[in-house]
């Protein structure tokens, strides 16, 4: 283990916390272990037998986050480890640590700014950022319009880009294979990109757009091909909340994935009104990965998954 | 029918893709913020040694391929089969010239070399990194031209033709870079 990186990990954390500290935002504290879990099919939780029952290690303080803006918290945010079952690569750790935070009345164009400003504070040499739409990126690349391309047309330019895919995939998986394969090894690795308006289908908690094809209001931010954050214009509609929930609990299901139950007392605190607001998660070892130069996570880790 | 999820897959997994045998080279996970997990991977055919670039869904399982690597003495060829025997349980196998390919230039009698066997049949013959053969043909040696970097060709014991500097004489024995085909040194006898 590498001294100097966790002295670096120390002094991102402290800018971190200065940063939120000159705006006004609120550090806070969430349960990492709660009797529910993330429904997403695409995101698996770590469980903990407890006498009780099972408990839910959090994949991120999201819910219990919008439960404190409910209660009136105001601009806060959170550090704090988070988990994911499986995913483990040079860009992924089961185990990671996550920055989130939320800004009330901002949307997420204000706040994909404060993102940037929050990088560039620790990534001073990088060149001006890059905002796009995922449309636009679509079209310059591939020249197909994400949001309306029909499934043999995004199956046609799969073949045409040679990519070659075990398994069956839905319209969302395809646009996430020429997403991944085509799209994002062309991100310029000396600025940021950020990438906004997502299909309807990858909405997650996002609102959509009143266009007559709508789009998810949430952006990605990358360093060169590294995705390093997340942000959404969030749902306040106790009722899309609700139905996103329930319906991730019926794919999980319909594709055998392990149960997890709906965030009863989330939907609940929804039903109170959230407030309008943006909210964004980032990985903080992928930044400070970036932020050392460093090619792999286990790089800026004390002990990473396969040593811990 | 033993298969392998595609969260184990890592460097050096054997697997069967379109019915051939194959080795993964590089295993990565890819996952975009919210959407599905894909492993990028770049896998060898084992019977081509054709390097692909391949990506599963995560999730996906495929089929194992029974593939090992065993250190086996080479025996003789008959123009046909090479054989090869486990020097501990004197089993022996026989090659074809698919597998053998290029091998066959560096194969000496008595020799150890790594027999890459599927189904137990013999797919590929690796020989060492490094062997020393003896030169059975090559022009007259050229004396105090050691520095010039000139080069002859010169033909070994098995067969192989390779270029030689202009002081090595027949009968000398010489150590191979079989990677490259390329002259390393001469080894004192």
């Amino acid at each position: 283990m590498d001294v100097t990186v966790l002295q670096e990990r120390a002094r991102l954390l402290q800018a971190v916390r200065a940063f939120f500290d000159q705006r006004k935002v609120l550090e806070v504290e969430t349960p990492a272990l709660s009797s529910s879990g993330n429904t997403d099919p695409s995101i698996q939780s770590f469980q903990v037998a407890d006498s009780e029952g099972l408990r839910y290690l959090h994949t991120s303080p999201e819910y219990a986050m919008k439960r404190l803006l409910v209660a009136g918290a105001g601009d806060i945010y959170q550090i704090c480890k988070v988990w994911r079952a499986g995913e483990l690569g040079r860009y992924h750790q089961p185990e990671f640590t996550m920055l989130e935070w939320y800004r009330l009345g901002f949307d997420y164009h204000a706040l994909m700014r404060e993102v940037e400003a929050l990088m560039l504070l620790l990534l001073p040499t990088l060149a001006a950022s890059r905002f796009v739409s995922y449309r636009q990126l679509f079209l310059e690349v591939l020249d197909i319009d994400p949001h309306s391309a029909r499934d043999v047309v995004l199956s046609a330019c799969m073949a045409q880009q040679q990519l070659d895919v075990v398994g069956e995939l839905s319209r969302s998986e395809k646009l996430d294979v020429l997403m991944t394969h085509c799209i994002e090894p062309g991100f310029a690795v000396d600025r940021l990109t950020f990438v906004f308006d997502y299909p309807a289908e990858q909405k997650a908690l996002a609102c959509l757009s009143d266009e007559d094809i709508p789009v998810a209001q949430r952006f990605e931010v990358y360093l060169g091909q590294v995705e390093l954050g997340n942000g959404y214009q969030e749902q306040t509609d106790a009722a899309l909340n609700a139905e996103v929930l329930y319906t991730d609990q019926r794919i999980r299901q319909q594709r055998q994935l392990p149960e997890v139950p709906p965030d009863e007392r989330f939907l609940q605190a929804m039903q109170q009104g959230l407030p309008r607001c943006a909210g964004v998660a980032v990985g903080l070892d992928r930044l400070l990965m970036c932020v050392l130069g460093k090619k792999k996570l286990q790089e800026v880790i004390s002990f990473s998954w396969t040593v811990a | 029918m033993a298969t392998y999820n595609t969260n184990e897959f890592k460097s050096g997994l054997k697997i069967i893709l379109n019915g051939d045998p194959c080795n993964i080279i590089v295993n990565e996970f890819v996952k975009p913020g919210k959407g599905q997990a894909f492993n990028r991977v770049k896998i060898r055919n084992l019977k081509t040694g054709k390097v692909i670039d391949k990506t599963f869904k995560s999730g996906e399982s495929v089929e194992a391929a029974d593939v090992v690597e065993k250190d086996l003495q080479y025996l003789y060829t008959d123009g046909e089969f090479w054989h090869f025997m486990d020097a501990e349980s004197y089993e022996q196998v026989a090659a074809d010239a698919t597998a053998v390919a290029d091998a066959r230039f560096w194969l000496k009698d008595g020799d150890t070399v790594t027999v890459t066997l599927w189904n137990e049949v013999p797919l590929l013959v690796t020989p060492p990194n490094f062997v020393e053969l003896a030169v059975t043909q090559c022009d007259p040696g050229v004396r105090g031209d050691t520095a010039q970097g000139g080069t002859k060709p010169a033909t070994t014991e098995t067969g192989a033709t390779i270029k030689v500097p202009l002081f090595v004489e027949e009968g000398e024995v010489l150590k191979i870079d079989t990677r490259t085909g390329e002259y390393v040194s001469r080894v004192k006898s």
